[in-house]
């Protein structure tokens, strides 16, 4: 094709999008559409399976039966979405393995958030509430997002996504009502994940190098501190609602802007956890691969046993 | 590294009687049994459905969006196929 035609095709392409028509899999695409959502879907993708680590930790744990049902069905649904999301990658024609070799050397990345540990069981009530809550704001506007099968997947996902943050919310209210202990627990949480998860919300706009290209392609529909405003402005009533204090001297309601005003972000500290210098980016690789590679042999006995079935059945038929 | 990959089914679900089965993703696994009971995991875990297929991926053939001109479009100027290309009296009633 010549480059002329090619431009053609992309302006034809541009066109469709900006009038909210989705892009299948088998339809032409700019190579770069192509990479820039494998890039994004993979390590949303990963951040799922990822994100089952540091909850999963506390399943067996639990301090009721009530408690924990709903984080084994939390961390179930997170399997599930990771799957949800891979399959979806996979129609730009990356295989599974190529996105699993890509997280297990470090090629890919997955939400920085995972690299914090969760070392008391407020920790869970933290991340359902906070980590969650701001997954949500993040992946809402992905719904209706251009490329159809990610479109799809992330209306699955929010759908099922609803209750983790009432569940986590739940449990910073029991312990926020509880004893001194309890609620000083509730509260180290909330100082420990406060920071952390408005980073989720990604650097702030006149450093994130995506956003331009991602808001035509739907990726993105409101910039990341468009998002992080909307994300402190719903939180900050939560946290008085059930008497936790928001880890920041600076944070002041703005009459005039109708939002909070807030304090500094230490964005050397996400920079270090993003390249993988945070409390337990190793913790996690290690689980990670250490799950892939023990499971191998499991994955070869499935193989072999589907040939071995379908041989016999072979031989029954003649 | 695992040299057989499980290959790619495509999954239906009929999410109740007197629907049809409508496709909702794909996965991995061995063999049609796994992938079964892998989309009941993957894909049923709140009440979605009452039946499920699978295909494996590769058995499907599907049209490709270029040749949409030269399938779908002789349907577009085909008005007469519908109902509302005919002229009747208003007096005429359910027809």
């Amino acid at each position: 094709m010549s480059e002329e035609q090619i431009r053609s095709l992309e302006r034809q392409f541009d066109e469709r999008i900006a009038r909210d028509e989705k892009i299948e899999p088998k339809d032409w695409m700019p190579e770069k559409y192509r990479k820039t959502h494998i890039r994004q879907m993979s390590q949303h993708a990963h951040s799922e399976i990822v994100g089952m680590l540091p909850e999963g930790n506390w399943i067996t744990r639990a301090p009721s039966l009530r408690r924990k049902v709903a984080l084994l069905a939390k961390v179930q649904d997170e399997a599930g979405h990771g799957l949800y999301l891979y399959s979806a990658t996979e129609t730009l024609g990356i295989s599974r393995d190529e996105m699993y070799e890509q997280l297990h050397t470090g090629k890919a990345k997955y939400s920085s958030i995972f690299n914090y540990p969760t070392i008391t069981w407020a920790d869970m009530g933290a991340i359902g509430w906070l980590v969650d809550g701001a997954a949500i704001i993040n992946q809402v506007p992905l719904c209706n997002t251009s490329y159809g099968p990610y479109a799809r997947a992330m209306i699955r996902v929010c759908k099922e996504e609803s209750f983790h943050q009432r569940q986590g919310f739940e449990i910073m209210m029991k312990l926020a009502n509880g004893t001194p202990e309890q609620k000083d627990m509730a509260q180290d949480a909330l100082n420990r994940w406060w920071w952390p998860s408005l980073m989720m919300l990604g650097p702030t706009d006149d450093v994130s190098v995506h956003t331009e290209q991602s808001m035509k392609w739907k990726l993105k529909r409101k910039s990341n501190d468009d998002l992080r405003q909307q994300f402190i402005d719903q939180t900050v009533p939560q946290a008085e609602l059930i008497g936790l204090t928001i880890p920041d001297p600076d944070l002041k309601w703005n009459e005039e802007r109708g939002s909070y005003d807030f304090g500094e972000i230490d964005w050397d500290e996400f920079w270090q956890v993003v390249k993988g210098h945070g409390p337990m980016n190793k913790e996690r690789m290690k689980a990670r691969v250490g799950a892939w590679e023990e499971g191998e042999w499991i994955r070869d006995a499935a193989m072999a046993h589907a040939a071995k079935k379908q041989e016999r059945k072979e031989k029954q038929a003649v | 590294m695992s040299t057989k990959n499980w290959p790619l089914w495509e999954i239906f679900v009929r999410s109740k009687n007197g629907l049809e089965h409508r496709h909702c993703g794909s996965l991995h696994a061995a063999d049609s049994d796994m992938a079964l009971e892998n989309a009941r995991d993957v894909y049923t875990r709140r009440n979605e459905g009452v039946s499920i297929w699978v295909v494996e991926s590769k058995d499907i053939t599907a049209s490709n969006p270029e040749n949409n001109g030269e399938l779908f479009e002789p349907a577009q100027d085909k008005v007469y196929r519908h109902p509302t290309f005919y002229d009747l009296p208003d007096e005429v009633k359910h027809m």
